[in-house]
């Protein structure tokens, strides 16, 4: 559905990724896992073609729900504007969105909850209401691929779980490809059904998020100690934590 | 209760903004009749529209009398040509300030102005006039703008500090040219037409030069109108617009050349008129907000009204009639330094 297939791209001596293919499927949601300055975002630009590939080839369609890290739209639109913006691929050149796409940009603000943002200037909202209605924008493409960079890295805790609860709610619906980018591997754990996870040394590794997201791995992909944390009862869910030694903040 | 209240509030803003057009429409007919009306003969109000008014209902006979011969010859074609004008450079600007996502653009900043006041000034030392004077405007303005989207251009992207530095030192280099070129222009002919020239005015307006202006005038106007949603998408981020279905580089030379065109044709028809397209969308925006589907036909009729009222008083201020440039750089120049401010106040930086 979308994804990449034998590419690779470098920077002058820094290789970023050489032969890989990620694929992620109708119906599945993969997250792109690993700490800053990776590469996550410029993997996330190779599939979506904002960045050309030195080889291989991206099999993604032309119009995808795009939610950017950061928008720079500090337009005084309303939200309901801002998300039929979602509808422009539809328009042509010279097209004015009408009561059709204004239908389709309100739908998609009631899909993510945000039916109260339709008057509100966006350049007026709280981070977590532009992810809201960014979300609804890439919704109201009609696209059946979703992709998010980094939707919850600027975001408090209480809005980085309504993101999250929003993108598991899109996914177990099984009705797109949703891919994301994540400092975070109890973001996959909550959300993702597979990672790939940008290893150190330019590798690249990717697969199901049961057999992925191990303390071995991460401690390997953030070059600290992990393990997991099974709160008590039978309902607890297990997340994953880093050591906290204290050793490394010391000066030798 | 706040439910009501918002939907109160909707309600007086949607009629405020469905309500603003025809009030602006009105103060640009209310202008032109002051401008028809106003100067040395004085041609009273009344006396204009019924001129106008046979004029309209007889479009084969000539003038005989004196007012009518001011009215039809003299000031119509003058106010039109300033009407249009003014539209033409206030669209340019503010399409131009939206695919930059900076107010702070407009075609002087970006040298456009100097660029096509260059070509112009080559064609007179030349000696031609009309459509080559016009087109050697449009070429050079367009290869101004291009220089500062060359410069302004470092590692893929585009940031707005640098282009308008890049804009200053293209305006600075032809502004230079066209010095040179006076420096070596002929002192008792062709110094003297440039130098009027170039300081702006309408006071050679005729139905020929009106003719020759509108085309182009009207052909970029239509592609700012029919883009103006467009215009909305370009003001995203590169890879947003992308997201959306827009093609920024094909659609964003759309709106530059339509933007230099407008711009070319003014400085061609009119010498270099300045601060219009800056002052005018930033008075448009306060009025209509930032959808560019309200601020273009704003900033049309804004603009119309503007140049039409600076040309008025220009030519009725003093005995003298004072370049148009002269007064629109007095009100600019204040307002573009309170927009710098207000502009890095906001954003911490460039």
């Amino acid at each position: 559905m979308i994804g990449i297939t034998d590419a690779s791209l470098s920077f002058g001596t820094l290789q970023m990724f050489a032969g890989l293919s990620v694929d992620v499927p109708q119906g599945r949601t993969t997250a792109i896992l690993g700490p800053n300055g990776r590469g996550k975002t410029t993997l996330l630009r190779s599939i979506l073609g904002f960045q050309s590939l030195d080889r291989g080839r991206r099999h993604t369609p032309h119009i995808v729900g795009y939610v950017p890290q950061h928008s720079a739209s500090q337009a005084k639109l309303a939200g309901l504007e801002v998300v039929t913006m979602g509808r422009a691929a539809r328009l042509g050149l010279f097209g004015q969105p009408g009561p059709d796409d204004t239908e389709a940009a309100r739908a998609a603000l009631v899909q993510v909850g945000a039916c109260h943002l339709a008057d509100l200037r966006y350049d007026r909202m709280s981070g977590g209401q532009r992810q809201m209605i960014l979300i609804a924008r890439a919704l109201a493409t009609g696209s059946d691929a979703l992709v998010l960079d980094e939707p919850t890295s600027a975001l408090d805790l209480g809005n980085q779980a309504r993101t999250l609860s929003l993108i598991a709610g899109l996914g177990r619906a099984r009705e797109r490809a949703i891919l994301f980018t994540t400092h975070d591997p109890n973001h996959a754990l909550a959300v993702a059904d597979d990672v790939v996870l940008m290893m150190p040394g330019g590798a690249v590794v990717h697969g199901p998020v049961a057999q992925m997201v191990t303390p071995d791995l991460m401690a390997e992909l953030y070059g600290v100690p992990m393990r997991w944390v099974r709160p008590d009862g039978p309902n607890g869910r297990i997340a994953m934590l880093p050591e906290f030694t204290g050793k490394d903040a010391l000066c030798a | 209760m706040s439910m009501a209240l918002n939907q109160t509030s909707r309600r007086a803003q949607l009629s405020l903004r469905l309500g603003v057009f025809p009030a602006m429409a009105a103060g640009l007919a209310l202008a032109m009749l002051y401008a028809i009306s106003a100067g040395r003969f004085d041609v009273p109000w009344i006396r204009v529209v019924e001129i106008l008014w046979t004029r309209a209902w007889d479009l084969s006979g000539s003038p005989e009398t004196m007012d009518e011969r001011i009215v039809e010859l003299v000031r119509l074609p003058r106010v039109l040509l300033a009407a249009v004008s003014g539209a033409a450079l206030a669209v340019g600007g503010a399409a131009l300030q939206g695919v930059f996502r900076n107010p702070l653009v407009s075609p002087q900043i970006l040298g456009i102005s100097q660029g096509g006041a260059f070509g112009g000034a080559l064609a007179i030392l030349l000696g031609y006039h009309g459509v080559v004077l016009l087109g050697m405007s449009f070429v050079f303005g367009m290869f101004a703008l291009v220089l500062v989207g060359f410069l302004s251009r470092i590692n893929g992207r585009t940031e707005m500090l640098t282009v308008i530095l890049a804009g200053m030192i293209v305006g600075a280099f032809f502004a230079a040219l066209v010095s040179v070129l006076q420096f070596i222009a002929d002192p008792n002919t062709s110094l003297p037409a440039i130098v009027y020239w170039l300081m702006g005015s309408f006071s050679t307006a005729t139905w020929a030069r009106l003719g020759l202006a509108v085309p182009g005038m009207a052909f970029g106007l239509a592609i700012v109108w029919l883009l103006r949603y467009r215009l909305n998408l370009l003001a995203l981020d590169e890879a947003e617009a992308r997201s959306l279905g827009v093609n920024p580089d094909r659609e964003r030379w759309f709106i530059f050349v339509a933007a230099t065109l407008m711009t070319g044709t003014s400085v061609a028809v009119a010498g270099v008129i300045g601060w219009i397209g800056l002052v005018v969308p930033h008075a448009a925006r306060l009025i209509v907000g930032e959808d560019h589907r309200r601020l273009i036909p704003a900033s049309a009729l804004l603009g119309a009204t503007y140049l039409v009222l600076i040309d008025t008083f220009a030519r009725n201020l003093t005995a003298a009639e004072i370049p148009l440039g002269v007064l629109t750089a007095l009100i600019g120049a204040p307002v573009f330094a309170v927009l710098l401010r207000q502009h890095f106040k906001r954003t911490g930086a460039a």
